[in-house]
């Protein structure tokens, strides 16, 4: 439009001035550019250092000078690692332990989205005397960490004779506030008219649960059991109480197992290997998953 | 196919009162719109039909059966929603089958029914369609075909057209009535807007504050409003009232000004001075000078094309609209109030006074 002006003023440039713009804006760039690449410097570092310590032998490392170039050991430490364990004490190979670690968190990022979903639906739902008591109660647990009831639990657990079991290693991590929550809030915003709909074709309540409300919940049950996986799987404190059985060792538990105490030297280079093979399946999971648990926290739209 | 009846139902939400017992028998293939303003109940008074409510008393009774007690599902009904509550992750076909799949119908049977529907309804194209990728009347079309395949004894409708735009709504106004007729289906329908409820019903229900004012056909209602309420709800712009007094004998009413206006259609009973208030819809208002003319000051004009609403203020300082055909201009229009058209109620009860 203003092309279109008769009498346009006439611009005024101004060289120097446009210079010094360039300038400031150049270097502005250049200090937030440098920020960004020093935090991921800091960020990467360690796991860059696991990587190279992981393709070292034993002794390079525990010479002390740390290498920051990859070596050539890679494929001796890692087929140690995964066959026959790593650090000195080589008990349980990491294969085993990665199985156990997956079967763990799946079985608590499964068993915590399925629980959660049924008592977010209930309290939702249905009108039940204690309904918001039963909501408060479950909100309240919130507060209190794992390790505040970690001794009833043990208590209990040890009681009811699951010690060394997948049952005592899954269900007292399986029951979850937060995921209970995410869904409450989730299956809020579905409109009642659905309900009332549902109700005129003759749904009850676990047809509408399944045609209904897990269909439109399906994002964000992918995003929960991205969060609940990693938590699952970075479980530590509760598989070294529970479990003794090296066979069912975690290879989050075991990878510290490794780690010996004292004057003795570690193996560094095969306890990196089976980091780095520790780190893998959560990665995998979240790259994977990625783009359903973006949509599943953002997006709002049904 | 279905009638409906409605025995003194009474409905409370925590000691609060919202309906003070209804009755209303709907005959078969007949459509009753339920109408007033926001908050009279009327919404309430449907879903207590549908059973999403319970009533606190009373029964509803659909074809000679009780199903007070009923889930809706066991109700032989099927409702239009509002804001038409279709399922997003289903294709259309899926929305409207959805019922009947839990019924056990089948298949064949049911997709002949949803064929049958769409066909009838003109969306026979969008059947594998998700309810994101339609338009408002599209949905709208889904909703009312949903409720075709139940094939029930009755249609229930809550505001179905109140999220459409100001010509949609007009053409699906008719739609629907033609739908009606064409299924024969006995249907109640709820709404705030008088025209629809005008246009739609064989007979109207207008509600005030819990109670059924009047039940009687469109243009009953217009020409016989039964009490001030209904006189005011129905018609646009609304209807004018004049407060004036009985006279002495009960063959003419004495206006504020003095001027008395005689009855065309018989003596009123009561007594002399009975306070009341006199009714005229704006487009009774003849304009023209004459002695008993009232002169208005003319305070807002109202261009609609072929016809011209005028407000404007009596001498006392009452608000009067008039309703004139072709244009107007000027600040002060005299206007005479016919007595043919003069609605009497009795002002302390707000009831209509007949002859």
């Amino acid at each position: 439009m203003e092309g279109t002006l008769p009498s346009r003023a006439p611009v005024i440039r101004d060289d120097a001035l446009l210079r010094a713009t360039r300038r400031r804006r150049l270097a502005s760039r250049l200090v937030a550019h440098a920020a960004l690449i020093l935090g991921v410097i800091i960020v990467a570092f360690p796991i860059w250092m696991t990587l190279v310590g992981s393709t070292h032998d034993a002794a390079t490392i525990g010479r002390g000078d740390v290498p920051l170039l990859p070596g050539v050991h890679a494929a001796e430490n890692y087929a140690i690692a995964w066959n026959e364990g790593g650090g000195r004490t080589r008990t349980t190979p990491a294969s085993t332990m990665l199985l156990n670690s997956l079967l763990m968190a799946v079985l608590i990022a499964v068993g915590k989205i399925v629980i959660s979903i049924l008592s977010a639906y209930a309290v939702v739902f249905f009108r039940f005397p204690g309904r918001m008591a039963a909501f408060w109660a479950i909100f309240i647990t919130l507060m209190l960490p794992v390790e505040v009831r970690i001794i009833p639990t043990f208590q209990v657990i040890v009681d009811l004779n699951l010690g060394n079991t997948w049952a005592g290693l899954v269900v007292p991590l399986i029951a979850s506030a937060t995921a209970t929550l995410l869904f409450r809030q989730f299956f809020l915003t579905i409109p009642d008219e659905f309900v009332e709909a549902a109700k005129m074709d003759g749904a009850g309540p676990l047809r509408f649960l399944r045609d209904v409300v897990l269909p439109l919940s399906l994002t964000n049950i992918a995003a929960l059991f991205v969060i609940l996986f990693i938590y699952g799987w970075n479980q530590y404190l509760w598989p070294l109480l529970i479990i003794n059985d090296r066979s069912m060792e975690t290879i989050v538990v075991g990878l510290s197992k490794m780690i010996g105490r004292g004057d003795s030297q570690n193996d560094w280079n095969t306890i990196m290997a089976t980091a780095v093979l520790a780190l893998l399946p959560p990665v995998l999971v979240v790259a994977l998953m990625q783009r359903w648990f973006v949509r599943g926290l953002t997006e709002t739209e049904k | 196919m279905a009638t409906l009846s409605l025995r003194d139902v009474r409905k409370s939400f925590n000691a609060t009162p919202v309906l003070h017992g209804i009755d209303l028998e709907v005959a078969d293939g007949e459509l009753v719109v339920i109408v007033g303003a926001s908050g009279c109940g009327k919404s309430t008074l449907l879903r207590i039909v549908a059973g999403l409510e319970a009533p606190s008393s009373g029964q509803v009774v659909i074809n000679n059966r009780d199903v007070t007690g009923l889930e809706p599902a066991d109700r032989d009904i099927a409702m239009v929603f509002q804001n038409y509550a279709l399922y997003p992750h289903m294709s259309v076909f899926g929305n409207m089958a959805y019922g009947l799949k839990i019924r056990g119908l089948p298949r064949a049977e049911i997709e002949r029914r949803v064929k049958d529907a769409a066909e009838i309804l003109g969306i026979g194209a969008l059947l594998e369609r998700k309810p994101k990728q339609l338009s408002g009347g599209q949905r709208q079309r889904v909703a009312m075909g949903r409720a075709i395949v139940r094939e029930p004894a009755l249609f229930l409708f809550d505001e179905p057209l109140s999220n459409l735009d100001a010509k949609l709504r007009v053409q699906m106004r008719a739609e629907i009535r033609r739908l009606q007729r064409r299924l024969g289906v006995t249907s109640l329908f709820v709404t705030h807007d008088q025209v629809e409820a005008m246009t739609l019903g064989d007979r109207l229900v207008v509600m005030n504050a819990g109670r059924p004012a009047q039940v009687a056909p469109p243009m009953e209602i217009f020409s016989r409003p039964a009490d001030t309420y209904v006189a005011g709800f129905i018609g646009s712009p609304a209807m004018n009232f004049i407060p004036a007094t009985l006279e002495e004998g009960g063959a003419s009413a004495r206006l504020p000004g003095g001027a008395p206006i005689r009855f065309s259609d018989g003596p009123r009973p009561g007594p002399a001075g009975m306070p009341l208030t006199l009714g005229l819809r704006p487009e009774h208002l003849s304009p023209g000078e004459g002695p008993d003319s009232i002169p208005l000051a003319v305070e807002l004009v109202e261009p609609l094309g072929s016809e011209t609403v005028v407000h404007g203020r009596a001498p006392g300082g009452l608000a009067i609209t008039a309703r004139l055909s072709g244009a107007f201009t000027g600040s002060a229009l005299p206007v005479r109030l016919p007595p043919a058209h003069l609605h009497v109620f009795n002002a302390e009860t707000g009831r209509r006074l007949d002859p």
